[in-house]
């Protein structure tokens, strides 16, 4: 295999990361509607952590697509 | 990769070409120990937006008795803003209501100015809030606040926003290095959250576009994967408006948490 290839192997790899991100962030929807729906009336007022909850999950999943471009982008070794 | 040589090429479009600042007005451009100091596509756009912003806001602050809609909106704004601070923060948050609502006017306006569709009049809009650049002095700011902000207040009591309350003896250390760790890393994640977010959205419809060209080349069966192709991009175009604003959001608040710390500890 040539190294050309395998960088770009190794980007795809990187980028399961991202799924595993999407799968946080729906985690985190799911249960603030899950615990909104039982209590409406307190879900307004925890809407800041729900976006906490949201940003710390998507960093992670947007960490692994920078780390994925910088693999697919990266000047391929001689 | 080769860039600067966008559509050329192979019938390709290189999605990284949109992110690369160039200088426009050559004459304006001077030496500066040694710096190329010039007037670039990102400084224009960063005006557009600081015009936009000005304009807006002017419209809305006429004072009327019986507010019209754009007075309306831009009390929405300021409400909205208000109401992140008085939450996360209390009744001292007041004075640090100017820097983020800096914040998050210019982050949601450059991004939305990013997804602007002027390209189709030949005016292909900057991102601003792509650059590394940007959103790293941004964060730095806020950052910068919050360790001037604590230090000025508290003096070394500072520190103990590291020791959470009850922490058993043996432990403090270990949890002093973690804590100091976590707080080290805010401003890199604060601007890493708003430049990969922008630069993710493009050129995900930047790579769409590619499709879109490429089957139409191929004619035939392919045209079907251009037709859905385009569909595809204008879903996640109007996904991209909604996470411009998230991101915003989720910018001025975490910068007021951040501000939280420093000024109430815990």
């Amino acid at each position: 295999m040539d190294l050309s290839s395998a960088q770009v192997i190794g980007a795809g790899l990187a980028a399961i990361g991202v799924g595993a991100a999407a799968t946080g962030v729906g985690n985190v929807f799911g249960s603030f509607l899950e615990g909104a729906l039982r209590n409406p009336s307190a879900a307004d007022g925890q809407q800041g952590r729900l976006f906490i909850g949201f940003a710390a999950a998507e960093l992670l999943g947007l960490i692994a697509f920078a780390v994925a471009m910088i693999i697919l982008y990266a000047p391929p070794a001689a | 990769m080769i860039r600067g040589k966008s559509v050329a090429e192979e019938g390709k479009i290189d999605p990284m070409y949109q992110f690369e600042v160039q200088p426009i007005l050559e004459g304006l451009g001077f030496n500066l120990f040694g710096q190329e100091i010039n007037f670039t596509n990102s400084a224009l756009w960063m005006f557009v937006v600081l015009v936009t912003i000005y304009l807006f806001m002017r419209g809305g602050m006429k004072r009327e008795l019986v507010p019209g809609r754009w007075q309306l909106m831009v009390e929405g704004v300021i409400g909205f803003v208000d109401n992140i601070i008085d939450t996360s923060i209390g009744p001292n948050g007041k004075k640090y209501t100017p820097w983020v609502f800096t914040l998050f006017m210019f982050i949601l306006f450059a991004n939305w100015w990013g997804m602007m569709p002027v390209g189709i009049v030949g005016i292909h809009p900057f991102t601003v809030t792509s650059q590394f650049t940007v959103t790293g002095l941004l964060a730095a700011i806020s950052f910068s606040i919050v360790l001037i902000v604590g230090f000025w207040k508290h003096g070394f009591k500072f520190f103990s926003l590291f020791v959470p309350h009850g922490t058993p003896l043996p432990m403090i250390p270990l949890i002093f290095m973690v804590e100091l760790l976590s707080f080290l890393v805010r401003p890199f994640s604060l601007a890493l959250r708003l430049f990969v977010a922008m630069i993710a959205g493009h050129i995900l419809v930047k790579v769409f576009a590619n499709f879109v060209i490429q089957s139409i080349d191929a004619g035939g069966a392919s045209l079907l994967v251009a037709g859905l192709s385009i569909v595809f991009i204008a879903f996640v175009s109007a996904l991209e408006l909604l996470v411009c604003a998230i991101q915003a959001y989720v910018f001025a608040l975490l910068t007021s948490l951040y501000i939280n710390d420093a000024e109430n500890l815990h």
